[in-house]
């Protein structure tokens, strides 16, 4: 057995030497170098555009405008595609755009023979704008009169949609209930992939060629085709080694405007690369929400009925949209389980910011930071243990969800809450850490998690995987579902070589994904790899046995039902004799003069289920009231994500999430200028992303409970681990010095006014 | 791919100041490290610079002490090696401490002293511990060299008073300063690693002989104004006061009158003042302690 082991990586060896190329790596030197213009205002018209001066910077070959591109809009979000338009994504962004809708929009394009003559043609570009007012706030954008971005969304609302259950007036007014009112906010934060986005297409034999760093290849295809008018099957996207992503590269970025640039200059190479400060504005965020929560609860912590309302800031152009918004509405709706009813709405509205997008956690980093930093509060308001008051609302085993039809089939959140508690020694360290006095002081907290596993039933789940097996035995795996760092490949070549029967080494993953060559899968999101993907190979797998079986049946003349494949040798299993080798069989089959085959199988897995993914995390800080300082000390995540198949690789996919996590709740923040919506810390100084130094040791637990819809047992991983950490982080702040305070990230600007007006911080008259 | 106008490569001191005098113009710069200067390049401030560098100069690089005993600090020596020289670990720790505080090890390895304070601004970790121990710069141009008290160095935000064909070729310690003193800077960033100061306080005292006194006492900021400055009125709080919590807190309160912090977006001014004064208490106190004494 293979699932179920530390292996290592099939791309250590290579990515630690270097030996692994990259996008950038694997561009011709040769390749013309593409920049694009961004507009200096976050709200209006290009009215017009002067580039006589810079057409004249030596090295300059083409610029093309918003004047020019043609007069298609189309959406960006990388999900699959569907045929069914009013499930459609909003397609709501040209190439170029004249009408401006952020600081920074995209507004023409130059290409140079190279980076230098490329910025300098960009500075001698000379734009005349119709200026509009501009709004940068979601509330703000709803009321009336607000500057107006989409003419199709009437007050700037992309959606707005309500879910409910029960009867919520009713339930109200039970008496004796306790009104708990809260109001929370997340910040909007950049994923800080540490491959910048970029790509390079050619044109051959009549086709666009675009190499790119993406995680979704085969959607990237799709959207190109759309943005230029083309057939899909004159685009081919080709995907190497990428140096991260987390939802940012689950975007179409900038692959439709390379591609046209390409087209434009009579299909020679063109490289596009977006520097990191184009990442911050020019890309995509996670959406900054306002959620606000009432609960009324029964004075021994039982919650009768709860009401929810999301605020989403969307920015300028809808890419993911309200998908995320819903999200974070379902993961309010499913935590914890009222008695009686609740209701929840959710607004995703357009600003003048940055495109928000897919994120990790999309949507639920902010639905816990709010549920759980409320749950907390409610527990803090009746004098409850907060585990206890959790433990009395939330989702409970053998509840089963009538939309996705999820079930929760284990007590995965008790087992997780044990594994978290015993760690950070949080009970006796709970009782410690009350009341204290002094300027320092310290404090345990902790945060449920929610997640599900895959977009079924909102969205096609579907993967397909191609094997071929070589003379000695061994197999190429092709799977549209993509490495992007996370370690994807290890699993899936763990889990064919357990399918097939051969060792983990003759098991050969063609990582880079190739439109033309690789069969169909919507890439790397959701978490939904292992389990979807893990379907799509065990079916193949099995097709391809059942080939080498009914082979070996003609060869060794034993019963098909007898014969099975077990460490790359035919095993007669009423015996147990290896009839012969995996090897010397393939070898066989391919010269035979009497019957040759090449064996390969391939076919598309849909997967027509989803599953929970339930965890938390506990925090432990020192908080250092005068400097306005949290020192993380301990964190510790816990996570049921189903059988582990690689455990070392898990640990390191809690620890990135984690990371992330901290960032969150401590020091990430993109921050606008009012006056004229310009983001002011498009850079990695300014925006705070926490360091080694910053982090403690990062523990993870793990329970693994065997998932029963799923190929290997497995469930998500990829994106839980970033969602509980910041509302442990705030919990345990809240422990620690009696401060809720409700705006994340908690730094130490927040602290500051909130230490203030709770009087920790004496002001002088 | 950066926008570099020229580059040349002074092989002394006397070469680098007439290279400066050959293509001197607003757009020459000299550059050490390049870890500030090459950055303002990529970010196009400084395109098509010309650029003279004084980066090989082994002239300038190193820590000595003058036959008077004054400590001399040449400019091109990088902070990795500032914080582990022995001299300077003996005679003005707290000066190794400050620079191991900037960037990362890689920032660390290839930044320069030099840069630190001829880039002119607030922020420059070594700046308020030079300033706190009296430094004074010595400057080389055509006419021979000069020195400066290093408060008359900094003119404003971004400007020194460097002469396009000068070159900082020292920084000196006299011994009257750096004798029997005991420092501490403190650096209070938004992140432990990589980041600049939101605002920076170094401090460093000299005792009497029995530890009861506070025999001097000198402060300096960064970020507490448009250029590292001196808190004069926090040190007459403290100069040849009882070495007592009382004699700190009455210092960091008085630092409030020296101070100008700036409202940004950075950081409020309402922060920044509250930290000056924390930071000057907490600074006194581990200085005090340092040196022998006891709170």
């Amino acid at each position: 057995m293979h699932v179920g082991q530390s292996l290592p990586r099939v791309d250590a060896y290579d990515k630690v030497t270097g030996r692994a190329k990259y996008t950038d790596d694997l561009v011709d030197k040769s390749a013309l170098i593409a920049k694009v213009l961004h507009a200096q205002i976050a709200h209006g018209l290009v009215i017009k555009m002067d580039i006589g001066e810079a057409l004249r910077v030596p090295g300059v070959v083409k610029i093309v405008t918003c004047f020019d591109v043609p007069d298609i809009l189309f959406s960006t979000a990388g999900h699959p595609w569907s045929t069914d338009i009013s499930h459609q994504d909003v397609a709501d962004r040209m190439l170029l755009n004249r009408r401006v809708r952020l600081y920074g929009d995209d507004i023409a394009a130059v290409v140079a023979e190279d980076e230098i003559a490329a910025s300098s043609a960009l500075r001698a570009i000379r734009v005349e704008y119709e200026e509009y007012p501009h709004v940068l706030n979601p509330i703000e954008a709803m009321a009336p009169g607000a500057p107006q971005l989409h003419d199709a969304f009437l007050n700037n609302i992309l959606k707005q949609t309500s879910a409910g259950r029960g009867d919520f007036e009713a339930a109200i007014q039970e008496p004796g209930l306790i009104r708990i009112e809260g109001e929370y906010e997340t910040p909007m934060v950049q994923h800080s992939h540490l491959e910048l986005p970029v790509s390079y297409a050619y044109i051959e034999s009549g086709r666009i060629v675009i190499v790119s760093s993406t995680q979704i290849p085969h959607i990237v295809r799709r959207v190109v085709g759309q943005a230029l008018g083309m057939p899909w099957g004159k685009v081919r996207v080709i995907k190497p080694y990428i140096g991260g992503g987390f939802g940012n590269k689950q975007d179409v970025l900038y692959e439709p405007l390379n591609a046209y640039l390409c087209q434009q200059v009579g299909g020679r190479l063109v490289k596009l690369e977006i520097s990191r400060e184009e990442t911050f504005f020019a890309t995509r965020v996670r959406h900054a929400d306002k959620i606000r929560l009432v609960s009324y609860v029964r004075p021994n912590g039982r919650i009768v009925a709860r009401s929810c309302d999301v605020y989403a800031n969307q920015g300028a152009y809808a890419s993911h949209g309200h998908s995320v918004t819903g999200k974070t509405m379902t993961a309010f709706r499913q935590l914890y389980h009222e008695e009686k009813a609740h209701r929840v709405t959710g607004h995703t509205v357009y600003t003048n910011t940055p495109a928000a997008g897919a994120m990790r956690g999309y949507g639920v980093p902010q639905a816990m930071f709010a549920v759980e930093s409320h749950a907390e509060d409610i527990a803090a308001a009746l004098n409850l243990d907060s585990l206890t008051f959790r433990r009395m609302n939330m989702m409970p085993v053998g509840f089963t969800d009538d939309f996705s039809k999820n079930v929760n089939y284990y007590d995965s959140l008790n087992q997780c809450i044990e594994k978290g508690r015993a760690c950070i020694d949080y009970d006796r360290k709970r009782k410690l850490y009350q009341n204290q006095t002094g300027p320092v002081r310290r404090g345990v907290g902790m945060s449920l998690l929610w997640y599900n596993t895959a977009v079924w039933p909102i969205s096609l789940e579907a993967s397909s995987c191609r094997m071929v097996l070589n003379q000695d035995g061994s197999v190429q795996v092709q799977l549209g579902e993509t490495e992007i760092g996370q370690g994807a490949d290890t699993a899936f070549a763990q889990m064919t070589a357990d399918v097939l029967g051969i060792p983990f080494h003759d098991v050969h993953m063609i990582s880079t994904q190739d439109t033309d060559i690789t069969p169909y899968g919507t890439g790397a999101y959701a978490s939904r790899q292992t389990y979807v993907g893990g379907m799509s190979i065990r079916q193949t797998a099995n097709m391809l046995k059942e080939k080498i079986i009914s082979y070996a049946h003609e060869l060794t003349r034993m019963q098909i039902y007898d014969l099975d494949i077990q460490n790359a040798s035919i095993i007669h299993r009423p015996t147990g004799n290896a009839l012969l080798s995996l090897g010397e069989l393939a070898t066989e089959a391919l010269y035979s003069l009497s019957h040759s085959e090449h064996f390969s199988a391939e076919a598309t897995y849909q997967c027509k289920t989803n599953a929970y993914s339930l965890g938390c995390a506990f925090a432990e800080v020192e908080v250092d009231i005068p400097l306005c300082k949290i020192t993380l000390l301990n964190i510790v995540n816990a996570h049921d994500c189903g059988r582990l198949v690689n455990p070392q690789l898990a640990a390191a996919q809690v620890h990135g999430g984690m990371s992330m996590g901290i960032g969150y709740g401590l020091s990430e923040r993109m921050l606008f200028d009012e006056k004229t919506g310009r983001l002011l810390n498009d850079n990695f100084l300014d925006y705070k992303l926490s360091t080694v130094l910053d982090h403690p040791r990062l523990e993870t637990r793990f329970v693994e409970n065997y998932e029963p819809t799923s190929a290997f047992g497995t469930k998500a991983l990829g994106e839980p681990p970033a969602v509980p950490v910041a509302p442990a982080i705030r919990n345990a702040v809240l422990h620690a010095t009696g401060v809720a305070i409700n705006r994340a990230p908690l730094n130490p600007h927040e602290l500051f006014t909130a230490f203030v007006s709770a009087g920790l911080i004496p002001t002088e008259k | 791919m950066y926008n570099m106008g020229a580059y040349y490569e002074a092989t002394s001191v006397a070469h680098a100041i007439s290279l400066l005098q050959r293509h001197s113009g607003p757009t020459t710069k000299i550059v050490a490290g390049g870890s500030d200067v090459l950055i303002q390049m990529r970010e196009g401030k400084l395109a098509g610079y010309t650029l003279v560098s004084i980066q090989r100069l082994d002239e300038l690089r190193g820590v000595y002490m003058d036959d008077d005993e004054t400590l001399r600090i040449l400019p091109v020596t990088s902070f990795s090696h500032i914080t582990k020289h022995p001299l300077i670990k003996e005679y003005i720790n707290v000066l190794g401490y400050a620079v191991d505080q900037i960037g990362s090890p890689q920032i660390r390895n290839i930044g320069t002293i030099g840069g630190n304070i001829c880039n002119g601004v607030t922020s420059a970790d070594s700046a308020s511990t030079l300033l706190a121990y009296d430094a004074v710069v010595e400057i080389t141009g055509p006419a021979g060299v000069r020195r400066l008290p290093i408060t008359d160095f900094y003119i404003k935000a971004g400007v020194v008073a460097l002469m396009p064909d000068e070159v900082l070729t020292a920084i000196l310690i006299p011994k009257e300063s750096y004798e029997n003193t005991h420092g501490h800077y403190i650096k209070y960033a938004m992140r432990n690693a990589m980041d600049i100061a939101t605002l920076g306080c170094s401090l460093n005292v000299r005792l009497s002989p029995d530890k009861r006194a506070v025999e001097r006492v000198r402060v300096g900021y960064g970020v507490a104004g448009p250029v590292p400055m001196r808190a004069k009125n926090a040190e007459e709080a403290g100069n040849g006061r009882p070495a007592s919590m009382d004699t700190v807190n009455r210092a960091a309160k008085a630092a409030l009158l020296d101070v100008n912090p700036r409202d940004s977006w950075r950081a409020s001014k309402a922060l920044r003042l509250h930290l000056a004064e924390e930071l000057c208490r907490r600074a006194f106190t581990m200085a005090i302690t340092r040196a022998g004494g006891s709170l």
